[in-house]
């Protein structure tokens, strides 16, 4: 039987955390994807950080987790605030839309 | 189990600032819609009252177990910060009311972006700088969208989150990793660490996601891509507000925790940072040359603005911290300035903002032409004005720790940024007239005056700053 190690957990939390930031970069289609993809990686972050905080024996990291997870609300709560004005002005929420200015 | 309650003294101004943005929060959603002036006086006041406690409390303190350090360069920062925050207060106020815009909740998300600030600039662990960072940046996002049926305002707001958002995901995983690799969280403890271990390629891994998320929050090169739009789109107050306070508190940030975390592995980081400054000052060089819109030009100028700065990180001895706060307070002063003067450009009621409006200037308004013109020649870095002693110093240090290459790149970027400064007073003096501006506000003319008074003298009496810029500077080491 394999034993699942730190490693195994850093190996899933680098997926979620690269997984998020292609969410961002290769998402053509809308804004709230981009949100989600935001979640992932901060959840992908609080892996590492219980992982860590478990094998090294401090709680510290749990402690950040929490935090984070804290955080994570206000941030989704702002940016579908922002969303929200945003549809209201444009009637959209496509990225493509999203370049009125450029440079 | 009992745990002693910390010592809370070197927080009293992060407190009372809080405290009393959430007591002005219920007078304003209390009172009726009059309240608006006079919560923008109680916010202006309340962030001087924390600037004099800031000034009184002794230094040198850490508490909350070494997160929350108090020093001389936390004073020296926050006094800065505060200042720029209080002066975006007040040259929002004149706008909003001609725009015909009343929230009050616009100077009360100023405060709370202002104690988010100080906190970060008083972080003495990765936990309390994410906190801070956070408290700001949430601030700043809704700060951004704050005209909210402006659909410019509003993509700007939402640019900033998103990529706002990116990089702090990044930073925190930056921080995951550094927390992993070196087991502890406070800066000491991680530059103790770092010094002990033999692998370092984990923490480095770590180093560069953290260095990521902090270049973002200082606008430096290759995280920079929202600067132009969102100063662009928002509101100029809040453009104005954008290019000061934060920009003082990301940088510092950056400084603290390169100098106190990481000194065992600078040759890591400097590389870094050497490469981020010379993008930057190339970038904002060349890339303000062709703009037409003066906010866009302002945000090329202060990325390569900070790219100077980190000229001085980048040789990360005491001296180069020092050009670095130097620098700091100088550009605050020129930034205030010269928002201010593009606050004043306003024509039919409405602001305008391309460059070849100013065409004239220099005989409709001889006044603040001249100052607006100063300000310009400041910002380029020209003798005998303040901007070229801010780069001086700076320049002086990455020579002193051997980094010719990334002087000289600077200099040359300086000599190119200096084009498109001139090129706006070249417009202010020779082009042809167009219509007058109407008449300045008071307080407005009172902010171009001094910023443009202290960026004349500062060759006469530039004591002062030095000195206290050296003692900030000799805190951290």
């Amino acid at each position: 039987m394999m034993a699942i190690g730190l490693g195994h957990y850093l190996t899933v939390a680098a997926l979620l955390f690269t997984l998020g930031i292609f969410g961002i970069f290769l998402n053509r289609r809308n804004v709230i994807v981009i949100l989600m993809s935001i979640e992932l990686m901060l959840l992908a972050v609080n892996i590492n950080l219980v992982a860590f905080s478990s094998f090294l024996g401090d709680l510290t990291g749990q402690i950040f987790a929490l935090l984070v997870l804290t955080v994570a609300a206000g941030e989704a709560s702002i940016g579908l605030a922002i969303l929200v004005v945003y549809f209201r002005n444009r009637g959209s929420i496509e990225v493509e839309d999203i370049s009125r200015m450029r440079g | 189990m009992t745990y002693p309650l910390p010592d809370l003294v070197p927080a009293i101004p992060e407190i009372l600032l809080s405290c009393g943005a959430m007591a002005l929060l219920m007078l304003g959603a209390f009172r009726s819609k009059d309240s608006t002036d006079s919560i923008y006086s109680l916010c202006v006041l309340l962030l001087v009252a924390v600037g004099v406690v800031v000034l009184v409390i002794p230094g040198g303190q850490t508490t909350f177990g070494g997160a929350f350090v108090f020093d001389e360069f936390s004073r020296f920062m926050k006094i800065l910060t505060l200042g720029a925050s209080a002066l975006a207060i007040i040259m929002s106020r004149g706008f909003f009311r001609l725009e015909k815009f009343s929230r009050f909740e616009y100077p009360i998300l100023v405060v709370l972006a202002t104690v988010g600030m100080m906190m970060m600039i008083s972080a003495g662990s990765l936990m309390s700088l994410y906190m801070g960072l956070e408290l700001q940046s949430l601030a700043l996002y809704v700060v951004a969208a704050i005209q909210r049926d402006s659909g410019r305002a509003t993509e700007a707001g939402l640019k900033y989150f998103v990529l706002g958002a990116l990089a702090s995901g990044m930073l925190l995983y930056g921080m995951s990793l550094i927390y992993g690799f070196t087991g502890s969280m406070d800066f000491n403890e991680i530059a103790d660490a770092a010094s002990l271990s033999e692998n370092k390629i984990g923490l480095v891994f770590g180093l560069v996601f953290l260095l990521a998320g902090l270049a973002f929050k200082v606008s430096a090169v290759p995280f920079h891509m929202w600067t132009p739009d969102v100063y662009e789109g928002a509101p100029t107050p809040v453009t104005a507000f954008f290019a000061a306070a934060p920009k003082i508190a990301a940088m510092s940030i950056f400084v603290r925790t390169m100098v106190t975390a990481f000194p065992t592995i600078a040759q890591e980081w400097q590389q870094i940072v050497v490469f981020i400054a010379i993008a930057s000052m190339v970038l904002g060089a060349f890339a303000a040359i062709g703009q037409r819109n003066i906010k866009r030009l302002m945000a090329y100028s202060s990325i390569g603005h900070m790219g100077f700065a980190l000229v001085g990180l980048a040789a990360g001895s005491q001296a180069g911290v020092r050009g670095v706060i130097i620098y700091l307070a100088i550009y605050l002063a020129m930034t205030v300035g010269t928002f201010a003067c593009i606050l004043s450009m306003r024509r039919g009621n409405r602001m305008v903002e391309d460059i070849d409006e100013l065409a004239g200037l220099g005989k409709n308004n001889p006044m603040l032409a001249f100052l607006l013109a100063m300000l310009m020649f400041s910002l380029a870095g020209i003798p005998p004005l303040a901007g070229f002693f801010g780069k001086f110093y700076v320049f002086l240090a990455a020579i002193e720790a051997e980094l010719y290459a990334l002087a000289i790149i600077g200099v040359l970027a300086s000599v190119v940024g200096a084009f498109y400064y001139l090129r706006v007073i070249k417009i202010i003096y020779f082009d042809e007239p167009v219509e007058r501006f109407e008449p300045m506000l008071g307080e407005l003319r009172v902010i171009v005056g001094v910023a443009a008074l202290f960026v004349i003298l500062f060759i006469i009496y530039p004591g002062p700053l030095i000195t206290a810029a050296e003692t900030a500077a000799s805190s951290l080491f």
